[in-house]
């Protein structure tokens, strides 16, 4: 019993220890959810990428700041000629890459270049779609040509697959990125963490912390012990059923912000009976989104109507289009031929909003007469049999790319949902550049997509960030896939 | 391995008063009906209906409505369990059936035959009992979706070598003796004897064998439901209840508590049982008593 | 003793190159697309097509079978296909981790289970002997992750001795790397223990009832060198046959603990990979875990033969 005593008490000792280096902090252990498959954000999909690189180890023309909007980043201005088409860079100078060598115009050509190459491995190709040629003019300047206006080309340079890369790095940035961002990487401890450390040769201001960890923790359930036990310090994304758990506890700030992730329940608008407008806007009338909400991000999360975030200035409130009502649901079923209901299957993706509203979303469609079979599926599954064969009936998921309100336009996506009138508004947008102009189209766009219940509208993903007290300069909000640490420091 | 298979020779009455007064056995047997008694029942009743979400009575403490409280769902907790408690002991005893059904026959069929046959099917064994079970069943609910149905199959595989072994080592022993060889002199085919006398002498080593992997398939099946494996909602598992608890441990301790109280009461009345059983049924235990 | 070591080194890379069999072919059946995981839901059609041909994974099934199974005898495991590692390396930084683990899970759970079970059988029948064998079933019956939970909660969160998961790497210190391992170990070796201790006190009980310990304690010896010396010494046997099993099961079977504490061992190796459909690191564990099975099931024979020289006599 002694010798037990006495392990005990060094570990306290220990324990103690750890704690008094606490005053003057400039490290940061960040828990993030997903270990990202590598580090290079132009090779891959994975936003888990993007949450440790992008605005920390690497930048890009132009990044996205906390609200989303457009700020000059590697660019330190451009310049648009009048028909829209070209854009000449005046790049920032004195850059230098993580690994000595200097930033210039030909990094940033052979950047697009090698994104818009046929043997491309970037997973957002679409984004470089309208980029004719690419001029290095000297060093510091830089010209691309588009073969159309494109008024979101500025925001989509902004993207994490659209960061510089240097021709001498590029290909062993999977393992080692090197970028020309404010912190440099430093070790992959695989299954385990990422480290990143201060950059002391950046270009702009220094930032505070001298060293980042992200630590994967991809269960919710180990995420609350770290965070209380002072394992880690920050979680930009916790665990929507733990809030509750740390609210109220002095040593934890909790924000709830608003990510890009409009959560769906989408719908083989392609199949039977769900081709059917009538069952879509019954299936509309019978989801109580307040419920959903609660079971299925602990009542964290915007109600929405249509696919779009609420955070946008576009955003036109259309909750109300079919609004919660079972008496009325049922009788649009019988119109459209199921007085007695029918069942189907409804596959959920792994994350905690999906598994756990899916379960809510049943149980209110089961009311309508709606019988679905639950099916989980990985991600692997869900890629394979939904977004790739669209082998399915209805599932749960929140996308999470920014403004990406166009995928209604694309021709076979999984939804299967076909509009002309909606492809129009939608090309109309790839061309207007004025700012009034868009947002009208964007409410129009909105309007078709929230009137034809091409999928369940649910609610915007929140961003239930939590973090030590003492910590300042997290990002509130989620625009984009990223964690910017730039900010971040500790309180005095 | 030495067995007695003697012990089934004894007049069975004196065996029902072995097993009567056989402190391990009354337990685990009082147990486990309780167990199967609140399955049955939550066939036609619980105290709620948990197909019907009522999400604004989510987390609630212990009450008279809500004996054990509700989950982040508003779902009875008392009402999961009983319906857990179907979907545990219908996961295991189909394991353990698949374990028998195809254990038994390869290992008596082997030992009837011997030579090359007995080697092979032992060598198989071999091979299936050097792959992890648990990672090796995570590998198959991956592969053919995770569901009841494919946890029963992943654990079911792994306990087809444990039977066939056992009924194996079980036959062996009982083939040299007399009335075997004289069924065998009288021209009886391995079969029928198989079927007549040694199956009959091996069925209580089977019955504690069986007993045995029952409790661990329900262990097996909490495990891979809590990993997400196991039967799928609207059917409640104990180990799915469990991982939903722990995210919620802090506020509601109550959502960890029962289930996991469920499983240990469960595993531990089985074990009694077969604790029992072979005590009853094994005299070579019973002499060290 | 060598021909019989020989005849079992045989099997056991016959049973070796059928798991691979097995793992391979069962693998290949799993759905989904690595390279579509990898890029994601907007990726092109020739960015998928170019990446398939980066990982290989284009080539016909028997080529990429011969190709792998060739390179497991030299030691080659692949590279991964979500890492672009070498298999080799990752399955070594998970090792660090998993072998220390189940190590000291088996270590804690020897230290409690012989003495208990020792005890147990020698107060045979009185109170203290029920009272420990009633909470060996217990112990038993308790499903490790849930223990863990409670454990967690206790040691991390309410008293904060120990971290509540993670691991730093030994590089940060053997101390603070045995405090990470410490509360996965103890859920980890308490059923194991449980199990142990009942096996230990079936197996001298069965000893103590044998002529030569009568024999001992008639000619005078202490009952305490008995117990220890002679007793235990002849139990080890079934003893050593269950730790070998345990050992085995705890390399391979901690991946639910691995998942309560986060740790980076390598059955989160495997459950991640398969979720990513990184088949070249699941087939890569899989066959380490097969082989380490095979040669502890070896080990305990030949431990076997060490403390028992009848049987090494015998064969």
């Amino acid at each position: 019993m002694k010798k037990l005593a006495a392990f005990l008490g060094a570990t306290a000792v220990v324990a103690a220890m750890s704690s008094a280096a606490y005053a003057a902090r400039t490290d940061l252990v960040l828990g993030v959810v997903l270990e990202p498959p590598h580090l290079d954000p132009t090779a891959g999909a994975a936003a888990a990428i993007d949450e440790i690189v992008y605005a920390n180890v690497f930048e890009g023309l132009t990044r996205i700041g906390q609200n989303g909007e457009v700020q000059p980043a590697l660019a330190e201005s451009w310049e648009i000629s009048d028909d829209g088409k070209s854009y000449t860079f005046k790049l920032r100078e004195g850059v230098t890459f993580h690994d000595g060598t200097s930033f210039e115009a030909e990094d940033v050509k052979f950047t697009l270049e090698r994104a818009m190459a046929d043997d491309s491995t970037n997973a957002q190709k679409v984004l470089f779609s309208a980029i004719e040629s690419v001029e290095a003019v000297d060093p510091a300047t830089l010209k691309v040509t588009l073969d159309h206006p494109q008024g979101s080309f500025l925001y989509n340079m902004g993207w994490g697959d659209a960061v510089v890369v240097a021709p001498e790095t590029a290909d062993g940035n999977k393992e080692k990125p090197v970028g020309t961002g404010p912190f440099k990487f430093e070790n992959w401890a695989k299954g385990s963490s990422v480290t990143i450390v201060k950059n002391p040769d950046y270009w702009g201001e220094p930032v505070a912390l001298d060293k980042a960890e992200f630590r994967f923790i991809p269960d919710a359930a180990a995420a609350i012990p770290a965070l209380l036990s002072g394992d880690v310090h920050a979680f930009p994304m916790f665990p929507a059923d733990a809030v509750t758990q740390v609210q109220g506890d002095p040593r934890f700030e909790v924000v709830i912000g608003a990510t890009e992730g409009e959560t769906i329940l989408a719908t083989n608008n392609g199949k039977e009976p769900f081709n059917d407008l009538k069952v879509r806007q019954a299936i509309a009338h019978a989801l109580n989104r307040d419920e959903i909400i609660m079971g299925a991000s602990n009542g964290f999360g915007v109600p929405i109507g249509s696919h779009f975030s609420p955070a946008n200035e576009a955003y036109v409130d259309l909750t109300g289009t079919y609004p919660y009502d079972v008496e009325k649901a049922k009788a649009l079923l019988a119109e459209a031929g199921y007085p007695d209901g029918f069942s189907g299957t409804l596959k959920l993706p792994p994350p905690a909003y999906a598994r756990q509203g899916g379960e809510v979303v049943a149980s209110q469609l089961r009311e309508i007469g709606i019988d679905l079979e639950i099916v989980p599926v990985e991600w692997a599954q869900w890629l394979e049999q939904v977004f790739t064969n669209k082998d399915y009936d209805l599932t749960i998921v929140s996308h999470t790319e920014p403004n990406d309100i166009n995928i209604y336009a694309r021709d076979d996506y999984y939804f299967n949902y076909d509009n002309d009138a909606f492809d129009a508004v939608i090309e109309e947008l790839d061309r207007v550049s004025d700012p009034d102009k868009r947002n009208e189209l964007y409410a129009k766009a909105q309007r078709i997509i929230a009137e034809d219940a091409v999928n369940g509208f649910m609610f915007q993903l929140p961003k239930t960030g939590v973090w030590d007290a003492k910590l300042e300069g997290m990002w509130e909000n989620m625009p984009i896939q990223a964690n910017d640490l730039t900010g971040v420091r500790w309180a005095e | 391995m030495s067995l007695d298979p003697v012990f089934i020779a004894g007049p069975e009455r004196h065996i029902l008063r072995q097993a009567l007064s056989n402190r391990s056995f009354l337990i685990g047997l009082a147990i486990v009906a309780l167990v199967a008694a609140m399955a049955i029942v939550s066939f036609v009743w619980t105290p709620h209906d948990i197909t019907r979400l009522q999400v604004s009575d989510r987390m609630q403490g212990l009450s008279l409505a809500y004996p054990f409280g509700t989950d982040h769902l508003g779902r009875d907790i008392l009402s999961m369990i009983m319906i857990g408690a179907r979907n545990s002991i219908a996961v295991a005893i189909l394991a353990v059936g698949i374990g028998i059904g195809l254990g038994v026959p390869l290992g008596c069929w082997a030992a009837a035959r011997g030579g090359w046959l007995d080697e092979a099917v032992m060598r198989v064994n071999d091979l299936v009992f050097a792959f992890p079970a648990l990672l090796s069943a995570v590998m198959i609910t991956a592969i053919f979706g995770p569901s009841a149905i494919n946890a029963i199959i992943a654990i079911g595989i792994f306990n087809v070598p444990v039977f066939a072994r056992v009924a194996r080592a079980g036959a062996l022993a009982i083939w040299p003796r007399e009335y075997v060889l004289a069924a065998r002199a009288s021209g009886k085919g391995r079969f029928l004897i198989t079927v007549e006398h040694i199956l009959p002498n091996i069925a209580s080593v089977l019955l504690v064998q069986g007993t045995i992997q029952f409790a661990l398939g329900i262990l097996a099946e909490a495990g891979l439901s809590y990993l997400g494996l196991g039967a799928q909602p609207p059917m409640p598992s104990w180990g799915r209840m469990l991982f939903d608890a722990q995210t919620r441990m802090v506020v509601a301790p109550h959502l960890a508590l029962f289930p996991g109280l469920a499983i240990v009461v469960t595993v531990l009345g089985l074990n009694l049982l077969g604790d029992g059983l072979r005590d009853v049924l094994d005299p070579r235990v019973r002499r060290q008593r | 003793m060598i021909p019989y070591l020989a005849k079992r080194l045989l099997t056991g890379l016959l049973t070796l190159l059928a798991a691979s069999i097995i793992v391979f072919s069962v693998l290949e059946v799993l759905p989904g697309d690595p390279a579509r995981i990898m890029l994601g839901m907007n990726a092109s059609p020739e960015a998928l097509a170019a990446l398939r041909m980066e990982m290989g994974i284009d080539q016909p099934v028997l080529a990429r079978y011969l190709d792998w199974v060739a390179g497991l005898a030299t030691g080659d495991f692949g590279r991964s296909y979500t890492y672009s590692t070498p298999v080799i390396d990752l399955i070594a930084e998970r090792v660090a981790v998993s072998l220390p683990l189940a190590l000291l899970a088996l270590a804690l759970s020897t230290l409690i289970a012989l003495p208990v079970g020792v005890y147990a059988a020698s107060r045979r029948g009185t109170l203290s002997d029920t009272l420990t064998m009633g909470l060996a079933q217990v112990g038993v019956a308790i499903p490790n992750f849930w223990f863990a939970m409670l454990l967690v909660y206790v040691f991390a969160v309410g008293l904060r001795l120990v971290p509540a998961g993670g691991f730093p790497g030994w590089d940060q210190g053997i101390l603070q790397g045995l405090a990470a391992l410490l509360l996965p170990a103890v859920s980890l070796a308490l059923p194991q223990a449980a199990i142990l201790a009942r096996v230990t006190r079936s197996a001298m009980l069965e000893v103590l009832g044998e002529d030569y310990i009568r024999t001992a304690r008639a000619k005078g010896l202490p009952r305490r060198a008995v117990l220890w010396r002679h007793a235990l010494r002849n139990a080890l046997i079934p003893v050593l046959t269950i730790m070998g099993l345990q050992f085995a099961f705890l390399l391979a079977g901690t991946i639910i603990i691995e998942n309560v504490f986060y740790l980076p061992g390598l059955g989160r190796l495997v459950f991640q990979a398969i979720s990513q459909r990184d088949l070249i690191v699941v087939e890569g564990v899989v066959m380490l875990l097969v082989a380490t099975v095979i040669a502890v099931n070896m080990l305990v024979d030949v431990c076997y033969a060490i403390a028992d020289p009848r049987l090494r006599t015998a064969r």
